[in-house]
């Protein structure tokens, strides 16, 4: 898995490539907690190239959304998630808590 | 006519890569369709993770073996480790009501497993040499018609 992270004005840009499990996600985990520990909380969460994620992935997502929101000082949008990511989210019952963007571009704009 | 693959893997997570190939290969010869063999890796993927977490309490040398049989119309895929005894029936559902600052996680990965697999079964096998008790977890996931 590698994490490529930008830094803009109102957001940073989070961009994930291949495998978020349970060996992985702790190294995502710590890349969102340098965010969010540096006080930046509106993360936009590039998965399009994600080929895997697992329960440990879901985890990250929503311990750093939940970190996010508190005192409604941002959030974390999901852009360009492929299908099968999708479809995890939906099972665990997750689509409901975060906002969705087909791709990058929207997701900065909606910031 | 079926045929069994077998491998055996240290309970540690950067084994999760192997484990996840060797089922999505074995789900494929059986001819399993794309999104059928993303959830057996997706299921598999869990129920190792359990293992190691629950099980075996963290990441140690304890062995995981992965049995999967190619049958005509399924896989059937088990996983066996000599840990804890596992109670699945001790595991709460996820809270799918619940506000974003409640939501848990713990528990996900089991509701995965059932519904990503068509039939789950948890089965305790005592092996009277060693005085221990094994678990074993039977996952099947059928061929769509």
């Amino acid at each position: 898995m590698d994490i490529t992270t930008t830094q803009y004005k109102h957001s940073d840009l989070v961009k994930v490539n291949g495998r978020i499990d349970s060996a992985t996600a702790p190294q995502l985990a710590k890349a969102l907690d340098d965010i969010t520990n540096a006080g930046r909380y509106r993360i936009i969460l590039d998965l399009e190239e994600v080929e895997f994620m697992s329960s440990a992935g879901l985890r990250v997502l929503i311990g750093t959304q939940k970190t996010c929101k508190r005192y409604n000082r941002g959030e974390v949008i999901l852009a360009s998630v492929p299908k099968r990511i999708y479809d995890a989210l939906e099972l665990a019952g997750f689509v409901p808590l975060f906002r969705f963007f087909d791709n990058v571009l929207d997701a900065v704009g909606s910031i | 006519m079926s045929s069994t693959y077998t491998e055996v893997y240290p309970a540690r997570f950067e084994n999760l890569d192997r484990v996840r190939d060797f089922v999505a290969e074995l789900a494929e010869k059986c001819g399993l369709e794309p999104a059928a063999v993303y959830a057996v890796q997706l299921a598999v993927d869990e129920a190792f993770t359990n293992i190691i977490e629950h099980a075996y309490g963290g990441e140690s040398e304890e062995k995981i073996e992965c049995m999967c049989q190619i049958e005509k119309d399924a896989l059937v895929i088990t996983l066996r480790d000599c840990g804890k005894p596992f109670d699945p029936s001790a595991v709460p559902e996820p809270d799918f009501e619940a506000d974003l600052e409640e939501r848990e996680v713990g528990g996900l990965g089991l509701y995965f497993i059932h519904q990503l697999m068509d039939d789950v079964q948890f089965i305790f096998v005592d092996q009277p040499e060693t005085g221990k008790t094994c678990n074993l977890l039977r996952m099947v996931k059928r061929k769509e018609k």
